[in-house]
């Protein structure tokens, strides 16, 4: 097991960079999703971790020493490709002890690491088959029991399961989490789907355009988004980001939507934070998820009347969007709490779940309340 | 804007069986989701209606008219594919002219130029009217296509998965604005997917289709709350709805002895005991697995998911594995032990053989 290190890492391709002065550290045993939207630069980045990919500048340090220099193959990592890349002549046995022949365990030694690798994968019935007679799901398994049989000090994946459906993947999705903590490899796992890296990860880091946009938990990018970008690509439905402004109220703060489509009141504390952190007097960026919405059915001090316009009824809740003047905000709601397209409610934002951007750099303000 | 019916339609290719027995009604001016996975028989159930393909038996009406000897441009229907399907050197405005060119039509240019003003404003692509459409994004595509069925006013709009190319942000986003839309037009559509996200939000109505059947059709809440089988129960919602195979004993059903058995409201109980054997299915959604102490079970927790404004939580009883629902602020740890139980007026049972719903069990 090893930790992982990246220093000023960057890559280019002719003029235009794929991977800019990228710094992240994987701590051993760390399960840390790299995420982000198709040509964003994470596979790129999991290749050249990988020395698969050469890099134009910078330091990879596995367990504390710089590997960049080193063959793919001596680099002691295991890695796990959405297609499943198995033997098919091979029964899935003979597919998960194949990374060991060349090794000189003895034949015991071998078997006993296979059943250890299966039981843990849960495939101990399917050993005998060959993968064609295997689901995507088990053949997946196989491909991970390939990997893990090594004891990799590392192990990476690229959109392991994205080939799979829907309901495999939420399966997946937990068996891979479990097997992480059974054999605590440390693990860099590539993925475009922000509800597979939520679910999975310890860390979180998210790429755009080759830029590392920001490294943490997955309630810190949750709850803190570094950014705009951040803040708009993790988290199901989007959050609502308007334009709007900010202004001194008579003990509190007007919180301005579009021009002024609606004014919500906020704590008076708000205003004086605005300004400490603003340094241009630019637009205010307002950005809150559906869940941070509230919505009454009767008039409430500090609520406003909004008009519901589209309900999405989704089983456990419902997503209603709620016209605040020509602002669309989407919120969520009990099943049912909003009877039907056109009725009128009253609604606030909460304040502790409210985000201010800045709207010409896309940085949070990180204003606190 | 018309009314849809299908009635016993059978459809074989070669000795495949597509469709059999098919019947549903789509009431004039309802957004009807046809949903299903792969090869369950959707794509084929549009081209019967576009008028692409014949059915071997039954009859589809469209309208209160049999079409099934009419062609397909008599029938006045428009298909939006998963695919775009526009001329790509032609610009926005040449493509959604184009469907109101053909010789069967006979438009001035006047009554052509404002259906295109029209249909342009009501997807919001005024300002890429001029534009080449190979230099259009995804999500603008998309929008075009839809435009050129909306310029022709047809009586049903029919749906092949038009969203399933897109990125999930853009998906989710267009999801609302087709609703609207169809609100807005208050258009007959006939909507295809294998997404139950996209059915549960769009559909006023909801046919799930499996192995060229229909298995339940009814509102978003219906299919989620009275899943007919144990497919309509596992496909619909996320994440799928826990399934417990079980037996009834004095009033309970029994999954582990003495560690998973779940006591049953007396009024069920009696149903089911007239109903069934004594084996069961019990299955229950994860919100309604209550974490927190009182609970009266115990398990293990085997993983934990961060979903941002809640955590889904998998616990293990002795070999079964089952997810709850819990709000993101509650500390949970993996391996340590927690108490739960079900909510039980949300507890639904189905037969252990055919996975049929047992009893006429009511929505609490």
């Amino acid at each position: 097991m090893a930790a992982i290190a990246l220093k000023d890492v960057e890559k280019y391709f002719g003029d235009n960079y794929i991977i800019r002065k990228l710094n992240l550290e994987i701590e051993d045993r760390e399960f840390l999703v790299l995420l982000g939207p198709s040509g964003c630069g994470k596979t790129t980045t999991l290749r050249a971790i990988a020395g698969l990919e050469d890099i134009d500048s910078g330091e990879i340090l596995i367990g504390g020493q710089p590997v960049h220099k080193r063959q793919a193959a001596d680099r002691d990592i295991a890695f796990v490709f959405q297609l499943f890349a198995l033997y098919p002549h091979l029964t899935a046995y003979e597919n998960i002890a194949f990374p060991l022949r060349a090794t000189k365990e003895s034949k015991a030694v071998v078997d006993q690491r296979v059943r250890a690798v299966a039981k843990a994968l849960r495939i101990q019935t399917l050993l005998d088959k060959r993968p064609s007679a295997l689901s995507g799901g088990d053949m997946q398994r196989v491909a991970i029991g390939r990997a893990l049989v090594r004891r990799p000090k590392a192990l990476l994946m690229d959109e392991p399961i994205g080939a799979l459906d829907a309901k495999l993947r939420e399966e997946m999705r937990a068996e891979l989490k479990h097997i992480h903590r059974q054999n605590e490899a440390t693990t860099v796992y590539v993925t475009h789907d922000q509800v597979e890296a939520m679910a999975m990860a310890d860390k979180i880091a998210i790429m755009n355009e080759g830029v590392l946009q920001q490294v943490g938990s997955p309630a810190e990018v949750y709850h803190y988004p570094a950014n705009l970008f951040v803040a708009q690509f993790i988290g199901s439905p989007i959050m609502n980001v308007v334009n709007g402004a900010v202004r001194p109220g008579e003990g509190y703060t007007q919180v301005l939507l579009g021009e002024d489509d609606a004014v919500l009141r906020f704590p008076s504390a708000l205003y004086q934070k605005v300004v400490e952190h603003r340094h241009e007097s630019d637009e205010i960026a307002i950005g809150v998820r559906p869940e941070g919405v509230l919505v009454a059915r009767q008039s409430i001090d500090g609520y406003i009347p909004v008009e519901a316009h589209i309900i999405e009824p989704l089983g456990p809740y419902d997503i209603v969007d709620l016209k605040f003047g020509r602002q669309l905000l989407r919120s969520r709601t009990a099943s049912g709490y909003v009877e039907k397209a056109g009725d009128v409610v009253w609604a606030r934002l909460d304040e502790k779940q409210t985000h201010f951007f800045n709207t010409r750099t896309g940085e949070s303000l990180q204003i606190k309340l | 804007m018309a009314q849809v019916e299908l009635r016993n339609i059978t459809k074989k290719f070669r000795r495949h069986t597509a469709l059999s027995e098919l019947s549903l009604e789509i009431a004039d001016g309802e957004f009807f989701v046809l949903l299903g996975p792969t090869g369950a028989g959707k794509t084929t159930t549009l081209r019967l209606i576009a008028g692409l393909d014949a059915p071997d038996s039954g009859s589809i009406v469209i309208g209160g008219a049999d079409v099934g000897k009419w062609s397909a441009a008599e029938r006045d229907v428009a298909l939006v594919f998963q695919y775009y399907s526009l001329y790509p050197h032609y610009t926005v405005r040449e493509n959604l002219e184009f469907p109101l060119k053909s010789k069967h039509r006979r438009f001035t240019a006047e009554e052509i130029s404002s259906r295109v003003a029209r249909a342009a404003k009501t997807l919001r692509i005024e300002h890429l009217l001029e534009r080449k459409t190979d230099r259009l994004s995804g999500g603008e595509m998309q929008r075009v296509s839809i435009g050129r069925a909306i310029v022709r006013e047809p009586r049903v709009f029919l749906m092949d998965e038009p969203l399933s190319n897109l990125d999930a942000k853009l998906r989710e986003i267009l999801r609302a604005e087709l609703k609207d839309l169809q609100m807005k037009l208050g258009a007959t559509f006939l909507y295809v997917t294998h997404d139950q996200v996209e059915a549960m939000s769009m559909g006023d109505k909801i046919g799930v289709l499996n192995h060229g059947r229909i298995v339940q059709i009814g509102t978003p809440h219906q299919i989620y709350h009275q899943p007919r089988d144990t497919f309509v129960a596992t496909f619909v919602g996320s994440p799928a709805m826990n399934l417990l195979s079980g037996v009834m004993r004095d009033g309970r059903v029994v999954v582990v002895p003495g560690k998973l058995e779940i006591p049953v409201q007396r009024e069920i109980a009696g149903e089911l005991a007239t109903s069934a054997a004594d084996r069961v299915t019990l299955g229950v959604r994860s919100e309604d697995v209550v974490v927190g102490p009182g609970g009266g079970l115990e398990g293990q927790v085997y993983g934990v998911e961060n979903h941002g404004v809640e955590k889904i939580v998998t616990l293990k009883v002795d070999e079964h594995l089952l997810k709850a629902t819990v709000p993101a602020r509650m500390a949970i740890s993996v391996d340590s032990t927690v108490p739960f139980t079900f909510n039980p007026s949300k507890l639904r049972f189905f037969d252990a053989q055919t996975g049929a719903k047992l009893g006429s069990v009511k929505e609490a």
